[in-house]
């Protein structure tokens, strides 16, 4: 198990902001946060918290109405200032993205081959054969049995596990350092999310590539990550170690979040649930978005929102009552 | 153990046939369809939550549909109380629906996107003649109340409601008119991680409250090992493996639910495994495997397991596992 | 502890969509004509003028006069009568009798189904119109044989749709819900799945109105309609054909009111959709 690494950062995001609409709508509010060498990074929340959207604008992928401020420095370069020719040589090439829905993100009426292809077309200089040989390489990689038949079978002829390995043999054709996955197991069975999980982590140690991995599950982030970062309403309100985070959550909706989730020893007894829902984009509370249903809420959580703060190299909270939340205690 | 039992399945089956042409429907072959349940036998003690658990095709929500009758079984039979559920019509047919409920998962499609929740309610109320017309606002009232609304949710649509508050209008409607078993088909898995738990607390406290009897189906082993008091474990359309929620995470006797349980991310980053679980995919449920149902993925599986499928037996206390190795999984023999 | 969790607060939507406010607006202005035709019209529809045959629109006749010395607006407005009325009498049976027949059968799913898809295969095999006038030509021409001919054949699209709609509606969740609650079927069908599932026939009711009115006139035309010297848009226009050069007022007026009116079906229409979208 290769454990956090302190190098430096292969990927720095800075105040990353993503509006809609004109701005009417913030789905990413200064968000920062770093990326180390062959380190796994989980970015964690529920529906709207904006992590989804803070992976797409990584390498721009997000909807013409949208608007992406801040900056992304990969390699010495900032993503978001990129002239489009250079953007194609990052995406897809030095950075892959794979996604939830295997069979939405691939193409139906292509050939597995072909699809590969394409990317080794895009981002290397193999011939025919070379290409050919590849491409049967990362099937073997990603573990498709059969490679050389099940490369001229179409997306359909796939089970969602497979598909979702076919999607990986495609992200990693041109050699990535980053893989960006956005909930890519969440459609998939629990003994599947399993073999997948493990396939990207074993990919990580041979190919030495960094993940971010975007998930709403915190048992993924346990079994998987070595950092992580917690999203609500738009902004990360912790980060830090796995290990740390889950000892002691510092921030109120961490806590909350652990303690939602059913674990030994909380057998038939209530939950530390949270109260409410998470807020829509378009309804954010003022001050801290979580204060609403916080039960730690004071004035100041009303009226300011708190800043990101660092409590040691790479471990931050949002919070003003941090101390309380602390003594509270983890749930798991 | 005297619990009385409520409902009891006998070996039940169902299959559902795949359209085929004229040509092979002529041929005089055996239609092929789908096996969504292949011999289930289980018990439900009044009282209880049992946890139905399992993967994606395992047959858990066809389960659930037949055992409140939305589903007529093709094998076996359903007792309630003894009487044969599949043989029930008019006064008693209605009747069995009332006292068993369904709740659904999809918080979006269960309402009737026309109707407020006043009628909704109100509806099950007046139809199931439940209260007389002029209490029924009343019983409207703390309807809501039981399930944490505020009153004023009664004149509303419900697509004016987030995901978690229309899982309680179901759960308000089903408890409306008051049944005594409640099956919950994957109940919280459409709601954010936050919201579940809110709704896991509702139930069990209207469970500790109107003394239900809960069939809990999820896929979520964390979810149904929180909230059952016994565990049944699917696989392809029939139970590998049931027992006392405790016995059976402990101690797993099938060699499936041991490789479900490892499977499942636990939530504590110490202990974490770099090896996968369970190798292999779920085998189609049109062509099943002859013998054990799971011995295409059991890194366990004797000659024996490929041609003879195992029956539910005992193992420990009220703990049955369907598996030709005995001893497997027996915390007593260290093998 | 209740959930205190506001119910999405916004604010209910009175503005009722643009479309609708147009052709609702031409519809109740029709109707307005339709009922009391002599409010409106300057003559009476059938006062013959030897002294002013086909006259030109002027003040004295706007939409000028025809070959009777008829006046064309009091003739146009008086239409509005038999026009509407073709509209709503040639639909409003189709319309109620096809969506229940569709309800069932869309629900009942099975035989049923396949039965119904023969009949609706027959149906279409022939355009639409030669089978009304193959109908007419057996019962004989006038206004309630043309009704009696739309109403054979028009239920089937109506059914056509409202089954489509019932089948997707009876997979989700609410259906069953009704089904474990130990609801009839007629209770399930006619007060949960029907409201979800008849606005595409309304809207499509909507059109068949606009199109029942040209039908009725194409019917009018052909002297299979409302039968001369009745005030009638297809038989107007008819009447001025011969005149189409010289006199072209005769036949173009009714024309516009044709226009104008299936305009006012189509917006209505296509307002109702608006308004009627399910929320989810």
């Amino acid at each position: 198990m290769s454990g956090p690494k302190t190098t430096e950062p292969v990927l720095d995001v800075r105040n990353l902001t993503a509006t809609f609409g004109d701005g009417e709508l913030t789905a990413v509010n200064d968000v920062s946060f770093t990326v180390g060498s062959g380190e796994v990074l989980g970015l964690v929340g529920e529906s709207g918290s904006g992590k989804s959207v803070t992976l797409r604008s990584i390498i721009r992928l997000v909807p013409a109405s949208g608007d992406v401020s801040g900056e992304v420095r990969w390699q010495g370069q900032n993503i978001l200032a990129m002239r489009d020719a250079e953007l194609r040589g990052v995406r897809g090439g030095q950075i892959s993205m794979i996604f939830q829905e295997p069979m939405s993100a691939l193409n139906p009426v292509l050939p597995v081959f072909t699809q590969i292809e394409e990317n080794l077309k895009a981002h290397t200089d193999l011939d025919g054969n070379g290409r050919r040989a590849r491409a049967r390489e990362l099937m073997d990689m990603v573990g498709i049995p059969d490679a050389a038949r099940r490369l001229k079978e179409f997306p359909h002829q796939f089970s969602g596990g497979m598909r979702q390995r076919v999607m990986i043999a495609i992200a990693l054709a041109s050699n990535p350092r980053l893989l960006l996955a956005d909930e890519p197991t969440t459609a998939l069975d629990v003994t599947i999310q399993d073999q997948i999980l493990k396939l990207i982590l074993d990919l990580r140690d041979e190919l030495s590539m960094s993940v971010v991995l975007v998930t709403h599950d915190l048992g993924v982030v346990a079994a998987t990550c070595d950092r992580m970062a917690v999203m609500y309403a738009g902004r990360i309100v912790e980060t830090g170690t796995v290990s740390e985070v889950f000892a002691q959550p510092n921030h109120a909706y961490t806590r909350g979040l652990l303690g939602s989730v059913p674990h030994a020893g909380t057998e038939r007894s209530r939950l530390l649930s949270i109260d409410g829902t998470p807020p829509p984009l378009d309804r954010i509370p003022p001050g801290c978005a979580f204060n609403p249903r916080c039960e730690f809420a004071t004035d100041a959580c009303r009226a300011t929102v708190p800043p990101l703060q660092d409590l040691s190299p790479g471990r931050s909270v949002a919070c003003f009552n941090r101390d309380s939340v602390v003594a509270a205690g983890s749930p798991v | 153990m005297t619990q009385d039992v409520l409902i009891t399945a006998e070996d039940i089956g169902k299959h559902f046939p795949l359209p085929q042409g004229v040509v092979s429907r002529l041929s005089g072959r055996p239609a092929p369809a789908v096996h969504a349940l292949n011999g289930v036998s289980f018990q439900l003690r009044r009282g209880e939550t049992l946890g139905v658990v399992g993967e994606s095709g395992c047959g858990k929500s066809t389960l659930a549909r037949c055992l409140v009758r939305l589903h007529e079984c093709d094998e076996g039979r359903i007792l309630f109380e003894d009487q044969d559920i599949s043989a029930l019509s008019g006064t008693a047919r209605r009747a069995f629906n009332r006292r068993v409920q369904m709740i659904f998962q999809d918080p979006f499609g269960s309402l009737n996107p026309r109707m407020k929740v006043r009628s909704i309610l109100s509806e099950a109320l007046s139809v199931h003649k439940m209260r007389p017309a002029a209490d029924i606002p009343a019983r409207i009232a703390e309807l809501l109340d039981l399930v944490r609304l505020n009153p004023d949710a009664a004149d509303r649509y419900p697509h004016e409601f987030s995901g978690g508050q229309r899982q309680r209008i179901g759960i308000a409607r089903a408890l409306a008119v008051e049944p005594e078993v409640l099956v919950a088909d994957e109940l919280v898995s459409a709601l954010d991680v936050s919201v579940q738990a809110q709704v896991v607390n509702l139930l069990l406290d209207l469970q500790d409250k109107l003394h239900l009897t809960v069939v809990f189906v999820a896929h979520d082993l964390r979810l149904v090992r929180h909230i059952s008091h016994r565990v049944a474990v699917m696989y392809l359309g029939k139970v590998v493996e049931i027992g006392p929620t405790e016995d059976l995470f402990s101690a797993p006797r099938h060699p499936y639910t041991k490789a479900l349980l490892d499977a499942a991310p636990e939530l504590d980053p110490t202990r974490r495994s770099r090896t996968v679980a369970a190798r292999g995919e779920l085998p189609s449920p049109i062509n099943l495997p002859q013998g054990c149902l799971f011995h295409t993925r059991c890194p366990h599986a004797l000659d024996r397991c490929r041609t003879e499928r195992p029956a539910l037996t005992p193992r420990s206390p009220d703990h049955e596992a369907a598996c030709h190795l005995t001893e497997f999984g027996n915390p007593e023999t260290t093998t | 502890m209740t959930d205190l969790a506001p119910p999405s607060e916004r604010p209910r939507r009175l503005a009722l969509p643009r479309p609708l406010i147009l052709g609702g607006t031409i519809l109740l202005l029709s109707i307005a004509v339709a009922t009391f035709p002599t409010v409106f019209a300057p003559y009476e529809p059938d006062a013959f003028d030897y002294n002013a045959l086909l006259q030109g629109p002027s003040m004295a006749h706007p939409m000028g006069t025809d070959n009777f010395g008829r006046d064309v607006l009091s003739r146009v407005i008086h239409a509005y009568t038999i026009d509407m009325q073709i509209a709503i009498f040639a639909t409003i049976f189709p319309f109620f009798f096809g969506t229940i027949i569709g309800a069932l059968v869309g629900y009942a799913g099975g035989i049923a189904e396949t039965l119904f898809g023969r009949v609706v295969d027959a149906v279409i095999t022939f355009p639409f119109l030669v089978l009304v006038i193959a109908i007419v030509s057996v019962l004989g021409p006038g206004l309630v044989n043309m009704y009696i001919a739309i109403g054979v054949v028009g239920w089937v699209f109506y059914a056509r749709i409202t089954a489509a709609e019932i089948k997707v509606q009876k997979r989700l969740d609410y259906a069953d819900a009704g089904r474990a609650m130990g609801y009839t079927h007629m209770r399930i069908i006619f007060r949960h799945l029907l409201p979800n599932a008849i606005t595409p026939a309304v809207v499509y009711w909507m059109t068949d109105m606009a199109l029942a009115i040209l039908l009725g006139s194409s019917l009018g035309y052909l002297g299979l309609g409302a039968q001369p010297p009745a005030a009638e848009w297809g038989v107007q226009i008819a009447d001025g054909k011969n005149f189409m050069a010289t006199a072209w007022w005769i036949s173009v007026f009714p024309g516009v009111a044709i226009v104008l009116t299936g305009l006012g079906f189509s917006l209505t229409g296509d307002g109702l959709a608006e308004l009627l979208r399910t929320k989810r």
